[in-house]
């Protein structure tokens, strides 16, 4: 028979203050096999935990139940005292009498109480009916995988790396760098963005234990923690990178023309290009998508021989190369090619993207001299499109009047409802790092209300005030375009409590950060989950920032909410740390709640083979020659799929069995 | 006395189970009808608990999973919907008002969500009055 203790936390006075605990522990005293119950103000506290320690060394309980918060939380901190008194850690149970009970019926008292006693009821019949579990341990391959090589994935890549650990780092552009690589200054010293990145960039690069794979995706991810099975797909670039030299002769020649995504589409590339003068690595690539195929020159053809010269007539790319990287007659894999890499942890930081002005049919973005903040960046960075001269897109004219709007898509119910964080700051940035170059700049700055809660921040916004740029607090509600190319702001000003109008030569629109249109299927092939404002959703808000549902999986950077500079390295630094521990533990525990085939009930009729997700259920013969289904123990993931269906009741999953669910439904229906 | 619905919900841990945490941390309020059995996914409920939750005297069965595409194993909730909505066609035949039964997909991030389904299915189970075999009427 079974000894249970039942032990309900008052959380100081989260439960205590509705819940009635004094009744709800007599009412556990009733229940078969309890043989204790215990009240303290936290149960997770030191003295808390010393109560179910002495209970435990003295032999009087062997099951515990503790009626508390969720199991989401606190489960692993009691699991620890029952095995630090060297019980079974699985023979645990919580009922949770906060989150599901006292929290949500403050209102009533009495029915917070008895639904508090049905909760206990039920968990006590789980642990009843519970049984010791052993964990298992596996080897960890001893490689990182981190996908995304923007800033959040290039301090997480050079960290675990400096750890001793290999790291493939996957970029999908033919660079990494990320939006960083495409900013002016950054805010709040204004140092140059290139000049702090590049050096960064170029270790990640040269990192003897980096790999690094641009230009690459991933095609999918098995396995669990520990040992992932990853392919990535190399893109094809149609140039052949041990020989590209990165001169950009590709580049120049090409006659092609789509809109360079890296300065924000103020401009045209070729379809061969490099992506930006610091890329890490300097590699060409041609994108077949925009190829014009002048030279009439089909990929994996051989050239037409001409008449006159009785040379072959090659394509302007293949013919500008000095170092003989472009050579279209070969026939290669447009799909590119697959690479296999085993991976004990991964880092995901595949950053955001920015909203597009289109978004915006009241903010005139057919304008040209309409700019996201984002191609504000390239127009005045010295890389960009003008060579860094501030020239308005539409007619090249110096812009004497410009208006920034805050919060374009963000905090806006017909949009995004959340705050893209670091719009405020940057707007700030740019119009100073425009004041100081231009002084007869007029500037003004729409704003809900100014955001600058970070170190030095408050500062620098004040600093803009004193340079005598103009802050308006209230929204914008619409822009006309008026002749000449110039724009008309209507907006509202809260503190003048009436209507403005300002007309501007050049409008700049913060718009809100989010992921990327793709980012549903990509989730998907990592069993990621996002959250309520479309970012990938950390385990714990508090406590696992970096972690995911997924165990030797982290996040770091803007993938998981908007942030800054100094927080996305902050984070990736968080986020190496984390999956180093797996790493350099060499080994990881397996989940004992999974499934497991009792060989003797098996009939051996197969329905639970295909059901797996995970391919974990082989069909095996018994030395009767008999089929019999096996669950592979490393590959379940303990979804319990099988055990529902299986028509012998042969599959038992470890944690939820058949007994224990039908023991607690007994429980709540007494 | 005044009829409380007992309402028996087997949740996913990684959706139904986070969103009705999320509602205690929203402070969202619905009525104390609802006990939640801790699934690892909705596609660990067997059809017959549900029935056996019937049999037993529940006034309602909820079966909460994640929604499609964010199965934490993939596509196990495309097996609790084939599953469920089998069952609930077969409730009438067996007894019940297929009213009795629900099947929700509420995730971790709607916790508002969870309070306002428990709050409208306790509203219909009120309206249809308890258990027939707790002495309410068969009108299945
Ligand atoms: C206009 C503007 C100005 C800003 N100015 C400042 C500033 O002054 N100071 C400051 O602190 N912050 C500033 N920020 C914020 C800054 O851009 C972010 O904090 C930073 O870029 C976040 O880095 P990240 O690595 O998380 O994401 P990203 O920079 O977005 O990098 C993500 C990388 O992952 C790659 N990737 C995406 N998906 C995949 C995939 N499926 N597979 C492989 N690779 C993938 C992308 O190509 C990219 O290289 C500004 C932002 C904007 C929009
Ligand atoms: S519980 Fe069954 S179906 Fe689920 S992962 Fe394990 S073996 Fe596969
Ligand atoms: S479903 Fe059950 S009986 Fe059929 S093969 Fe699988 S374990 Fe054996
Ligand atoms: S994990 Fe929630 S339904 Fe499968």
């Amino acid at each position: 028979m079974a000894k249970v203790g039942v032990y309900v936390c008052h959380c100081g006075s989260n439960i205590g203050g509705v819940v009635d605990v004094e009744d709800v522990c007599k009412h556990a005293e009733t229940l078969s096999d309890v043989v204790v119950s215990r009240q303290n103000l936290f149960m997770c506290s030191d003295p808390g935990q010393e109560i179910i320690r002495q209970d435990i060394n003295n032999g009087l309980v062997d099951k515990v139940v503790v009626a508390a918060c969720t199991p989401r939380t606190h489960e692993p901190i009691f699991r620890k005292v029952l095995e630090g008194e060297g019980l079974n850690k699985y023979l645990f149970e919580m009922a949770n009498i906060r989150d599901q009970d006292s929290w949500v019926h403050a209102n009533d008292k009495a029915g917070a109480t008895a639904k508090a006693k049905q909760i206990v009821a039920s968990a006590v019949a789980k642990a009843r009916n519970l049984q010791p579990l052993e964990d298992k341990y596996v080897d960890v391959t001893k490689a990182a995988l981190v996908i995304g090589g923007g800033v959040a994935g290039i301090f997480a890549a050079l960290d675990l790396a400096n750890m001793g650990n290999k790291v493939y780092l996957v970029e999908k552009e033919p660079s990494i760098g990320g939006v960083m690589a495409q900013l002016d200054k950054t805010f709040p010293t204004n140092d140059c963005s290139a000049c702090i990145l590049t050096p960064v960039m170029v270790d990640a690069g040269t990192h003897p234990n980096i790999e690094l794979l641009t230009y690459s995706e991933i095609d999918s991810v098995e396995g669990y923690i520990g040992n992932f099975d990853v392919k990535i797909r190399r893109k094809q670039a149609y140039v052949d990178w041990e020989k590209c030299t990165g001169c950009g002769a590709c580049a120049d020649a090409c006659p092609a023309k789509t809109p360079d995504a890296f300065n924000a589409g103020l401009n045209n590339r070729g379809a061969a290009y490099i992506h930006f003068p610091q890329a890490v690595p300097k590699k060409a690539v041609i994108d077949m998508t925009h190829c014009i195929n002048c030279g009439g020159r089909k990929i994996g053809s051989e050239p037409k021989i001409s008449k006159k010269t009785g040379n072959p007539i090659l394509a302007p790319c293949e013919k500008a190369c000095p170092a003989g990287a472009i050579n279209r007659s070969v026939a290669v894999d447009e799909g590119g090619r697959i690479m296999d890499v085993k991976v004990g942890a991964i880092v995901v930081a595949t950053g955001y993207k920015v909203m597009e002005k289109e978004n915006f049919k009241n903010l005139a973005p057919d304008s040209p001299n309409v700019l996201t903040a984002l191609q504000l960046e390239r127009l005045i960075s010295a890389t960009g499109p003008t060579g860094g001269q501030f020239l308005r897109p539409g007619d090249g004219k110096k812009p004497h009047t410009i208006s920034f709007l805050s919060c374009v898509g963000s905090r806006d119910e017909r949009h995004h409802t959340h705050c893209s964080r670091v719009c405020c700051m940057y707007m700030i940035k740019q119009a100073k790092l425009l004041k100081e170059k231009y002084p007869d700049l007029e500037i003004y700055m729409h704003f809900m209300d100014v955001r600058t809660p970070g170190k030095d921040f408050d500062e620098y916004y004040t600093g803009a005030i004193d340079m005598g740029i103009n802050i308006i607090r209230g929204r914008v509600g619409g822009i006309d375009t008026l002749p000449e190319g110039n724009l008309r702001v209507m907006g509202y000003d809260s503190d003048l409590a009436a209507n403005i109008e300002i007309d501007a030569d050049l409008v700049v629109l913060a718009t809100a950060i989010e992921l990327q249109d793709d980012i549903k299927p990509f989730a998907q092939k990592l069993s990621l989950t996002l959250d309520g404002s479309g970012f990938f959703k950390e385990l714990h808000p508090k406590l696992k920032p970096v972690d995911t549902p997924v165990e030797g999986i982290f996040l770091a950077g803007c993938c998981q909410g908007p942030k800054d500079i100094p927080d996305t390295v902050a984070q990736a630094k968080g986020a190496a740390a984390s999956a180093a521990v797996p790493l350099s533990q060499g080994r990881v525990r397996i989940n004992p709640t999974i499934s497991e085939v009792n060989q003797e009930k098996c009939s051996g009729c197969g329905i639970c083979e295909p059901l797996c997700p995970y391919a974990a259920i082989s069909m095996i013969e018994n030395v009767a020659g008999h089929p019999r289904a096996r669950i592979e123990m490393t590959q379940c993931k303990g979804c319990g799929v099988c055990t529902t269906a299986c028509p012998s009741t042969a599959i038992q999953l470890y944690g939820y069995t058949e007994d224990q669910i039908m023991a607690q439904i007994c429980a709540l229906t007494a | 006395m005044e009829f409380v619905p007992n309402i028996i919900g087997f949740a996913c841990q990684w959706c139904t189970y986070a969103g009705a945490d999320l509602a205690g941390n929203l402070r969202c309020k619905y009525p104390p009808t609802v006990k939640l059995i801790k699934v690892p996914c909705s596609g660990r409920v067997k059809p017959e608990y549900v029935m056996q939750a019937l049999a037993q005297g529940a006034d309602g069965v909820l079966v909460g999973g994640c929604h499609f595409g964010d199965c934490h194993y993939k596509d196990g909730n495309h097996k609790t919907k084939n599953r469920m909505d089998m069952l609930k066609s077969m409730l009438g035949d067996l007894g019940f008002d297929p009213r009795r039964f629900r099947r929700e997909w509420i995730s971790g991030a709607e916790g508002k969500k969870f309070a306002e389904v428990i709050t409208d299915f306790t509203k219909e189970l009120i309206e249809l009055g308890p258990n027939p075999l707790k002495g309410g009427e068969n009108n299945g």
